[in-house]
């Protein structure tokens, strides 16, 4: 709309942007949804808080502010309608990128995959017990909401207490509503029920390893008629940063996120710090991963490239055949054309691979160069894959742009004496190639990035000797998978981030690039 | 690219003595020769999984496309297997996508209300803004996602991972952007107008477009959703990042799984799976053909 419209008066504006009909009831609604909304987010962001995951719980706060100002000040109305895509955008687009970038810098991985609060907490709930501890009798006690609690006796002292998962113990004398029996074992008290002998054993099996009481003074039953006091194992000393076994003295110092004994023992869980670099320089120096790193890097852009190439050429013999008039049933043909098209990778990348199975399949079985062993033959087999897969599409986008090529052009070359094939590289194919460029770039953004084929073709094998998870067929992005979530010996969730960060540069630039060339990004300023 | 052969555009070299409709007809014939042999080698790997699907014996191993004997014996091991799912896998890919789908167009139909019809300071900031957010793609932010579902997973179990809902969430993250932009443009041919003398009616801003403009664009709505739809149900890398458990996993993923092992004789399995599995995406794009190509071409023309 390139011209203004007489509305975009000042006179009319605020008449415009007034949103309400005046319901009253609508406007309650709106306030009371409003409220939600933003109640929700808040509170998440205070329990995200509490786990010492500042950054996620910074997005929540500035998300909901955002929504408090958009939806209460007057002047900005015409965000309201964009809001609630917005809130998505920025939760579940904008925030993984700015954690994809911190991650790329940090050791998160297996072992160091919690924040450092809960990691402290968890280790803290370990407890042991102490030598020499007196040996307790207990009774099961069940409570009205269906938790467990044990009644203990110390047999020595006499001692008798309610102990609770959680609470400190509570003396008998405390207790409302006891009753003892004969042997100081309770026949009812407030809020529990004494459970009969029989359960004894099923309540042994079901409580293993929970403690009745803190971790600073608690009992856990160790048989149908023991129960032993525990201890809480490790206590977080935060002058050495470091846990402190109670038991045997024992300093475990925090190592980039691991707490670690002198001799090399640790506590788990784990929790991810800052490394700076690393991750980038072990890419490009670790021999482990250097050398897989740059045949991955080469193999992705020949990969794409070539995807591109044979698919636009097969599309563009195949659109040149058919542009034609004269030829019959040229909507049914064209549907039959492009049905590969129709049909999700997931499926037709696997039904190829069930024809080129070696033992079984239709071509494999006759034709077997080693489509899946081989590691040139593999990159043929997933290339021949993806034209079917590709040429479709081309076809597609190549037809529609030779028959937006006005025909008189044609008319003119021919009178000039020009021949087929001069007419096909001279006034054809450059323009065709000025039309759809921008669509070959987004398909090489595209391929550069085509999880789907590459894993379901063969995930990425055959492996390269000695490169760890590498294969030959991996492309960056499933090299960046299989790094994150496919190793046996762990998942190295910062080394991934930095891959994928490096993809970003590059997919990034070429995007930029294209925008640029068409012009899609000035367009919004002429259109305004 | 000057490697490219070389096919003549409008006619076959002539030779002297022949007739302009002998030229014409040997023309058509063999474009039509080449039409026929792409659509065998289009069709080939269709019409096989299909007759494999019907083929008794279950194996890969079979001379002819179609079986001599076909039986629906795979489609029933397929729907009653214990052990795969399959229809648990179909609903959740129906669901996660429809959800997804229809939250995407209504998200992306109000911001295009807003972009096409408000003017304000930094609209087109925003605007070019929600362009580049779509360089980079989700997929690139795998690791982050995974790692932010296990957090929301910690307080509402129904959005963390192996949940469909978080995944719905995920997809839309990536819903407003491209989507918005291509709304956009179909709304500004909606004539302004319109919703000028619905508004000196005294119609508010939301009846207007709830009223006015939302039955005008139907076609780029019904655009966007196949868009939506047939992108999130052909998803195959998130969905395996984000489930886990056979139960919850989307037909994308639980059919690539099922031939992993003992690849021969779950074939006539997977074949069925298969077939079944096209089904939506097939109606859809059978629907969409006149659809999409004037819902599409209409959007690019700007107003």
């Amino acid at each position: 709309m390139a011209v203004k419209t007489a509305g975009e008066t000042g006179g009319r504006k605020a008449s415009r942007f007034s949103e309400e009909g005046g319901s009253t009831l609508g406007l309650i609604l709106k306030y009371v949804f409003l409220a939600l909304v933003v109640g929700f987010l808040t509170f998440s962001g205070w329990q995200l808080l509490q786990d010492g995951s500042y950054p996620f719980a910074a997005t929540f706060f500035i998300t909901a502010l955002f929504i408090t100002l958009v939806y209460v000040r007057r002047t900005t109305v015409p965000l309201r309608w964009i809001a609630p895509g917005l809130i998505f955008l920025i939760l579940f687009q904008i925030y993984p990128v700015v954690f994809t970038v911190y991650t790329a810098f940090t050791n998160y991985s297996t072992g160091r995959n919690v924040e450092k609060q809960v990691a402290i907490k968890s280790i803290e709930n370990q407890t042991y017990v102490p030598e020499g501890a007196p040996t307790l009798n207990w009774t099961p006690l069940q409570a009205d909401d269906g938790t467990a609690a044990i009644w203990v006796i110390d047999p020595a002292t006499g001692e008798a207490h309610l102990a609770i998962p959680d609470q400190e113990w509570i003396p008998a004398a405390d207790v409302p509503g006891l009753v003892l029996g004969p042997d100081g074992v309770p026949t009812s008290l407030d809020g529990y029920t004494v459970q009969a002998n029989n359960q004894r054993f099923l309540f042994v099996s079901a409580n293993q390893g929970v403690t009745f009481g803190t971790e600073e003074a608690g009992a856990q039953v160790t048989s149908s008629v023991e129960a032993r006091e525990t201890k809480q194992k490790y206590v977080y000393d935060p002058a050495q940063d470091a846990m402190v076994d109670q038991q045997t003295g024992k300093v475990y110092v925090n190592q980039e996120g691991v707490f670690t004994a002198d001799d090399g023992s640790i506590v788990t869980p784990g929790f991810p710090v800052v490394v700076g670099v690393s991750n980038f320089t072990k890419i490009l120096t670790d021999p482990n991963f250097r050398g897989p790193f740059a045949r991955i890097f080469i193999w992705t852009f020949v990969w794409a490239v070539l995807s591109v190439l044979e698919t636009f050429v097969l599309g563009m013999f195949l659109a040149l055949t058919m542009n034609s008039p004269n030829i019959p049933m040229q909507r049914l043909l064209r549907v039959l054309l492009i049905l590969p098209y129709a049909i999700p990778p997931f499926i037709t990348v696997k039904v190829w691979v069930g024809l080129l199975n070696p033992i079984l399949g239709m071509i494999g079985s006759q034709w077997n160069p080693g489509w899946f062993t081989s590691p040139f033959w593999s990159k043929v087999g997933i290339l021949m894959v993806n034209l079917w897969l590709g040429y479709p599409y081309m076809f597609l986008i190549i037809l529609g742009a030779l028959q937006s090529i006005p025909q008189d052009m044609y008319e003119a070359a021919k009178v000039d004496g020009a021949g087929p094939l001069y007419q096909f590289r001279r006034l054809t194919l450059p323009l065709l190639l000025v039309s759809i460029g921008p669509l070959l770039i987004g398909s090489f953004a595209f391929n550069f990035n085509n999880f789907a084929i590459i894993d379901l073709y063969n995930q990425g094998g055959p492996p390269m000797p000695g490169a760890g998870v590498a294969g030959f067929t991996d492309i960056l992005i499933s090299y960046t998978y299989k790094i994150a979530f496919g190793g046996t010996r762990g998942n190295d969730y910062g080394l991934a981030a930095a891959v994928s960060i490096i993809i970003f540069i590059i997919v990034g630039a070429v995007t930029i690039f294209n925008f640029r060339y068409t012009g899609q990004l000035e367009e919004v300023s002429e259109n305004v | 690219m000057s490697s490219a052969p070389v096919i003549p555009s409008g006619t076959v070299r002539k030779s002297p003595g022949m007739t302009m409709k002998r030229r014409r007809r040997l023309d058509t014939t063999w474009r039509l020769i080449v039409a026929f042999l792409f659509i065998a080698y289009a069709l080939f790997p269709i019409l096989y999984v299909i007759g494999t699907s019907l083929n008794p014996s279950g194996s890969l191993q079979s001379s002819q496309i179609f079986p001599s004997n076909p039986t629906l014996a795979n489609y029933q091991k397929l729907l009653t297997s214990q052990q795969n799912p399959f229809l648990k896998w179909m609903l959740n890919s129906l669901l996660v996508s429809t959800t997804t789908a229809i939250i995407t167009v209504a998200l992306c139909a109000v911001a295009a209300y807003s972009f096409s019809r408000f003017r304000w300071r930094s609209r087109k900031r925003l605007l070019q803004g929600l362009l580049l957010s779509q360089v980079f793609p989700n997929v690139l932010a795998m690791v982050a996602l995974y790692l932010i579902l296990q957090q929301i997973g910690r307080y509402y179990p129904a959005f963390g991972l192996n949940t469909l809902g978080g995944l719905i969430l995920i997809y839309l993250g990536g819903a407003i952007g491209f989507n918005t932009w291509l709304m956009k443009g179909f709304f500004d041919t909606v004539p302004r107008d319109l919703d000028e003398s619905a508004m000196l009616d005294g119609a508010s801003a939301w009846q207007t477009f709830y009223t006015i403009i939302l039955p005008l664009v139907r076609p780029v709505l019904a655009v966007i959703f196949m868009l939506s739809f047939i992108g999130t149900y052909g998803d195959y890398l998130l969905a395996k990042v984000m489930l886990s458990n056979t139960e919850k996993y989307t037909v994308a993923v639980g059919l690539s799984l099922f031939i992993g092992q003992q690849f021969g004789q779950r074939w006539g399995e997977f074949a069925a799976g298969a077939v079944i599995a096209a089904i939506p995406t097939l109606i859809l794009f059978y629907i969409s053909q006149s659809q999409l190509q004037g819902g599409l071409t209409s959007g690019a023309i700007k107003g």
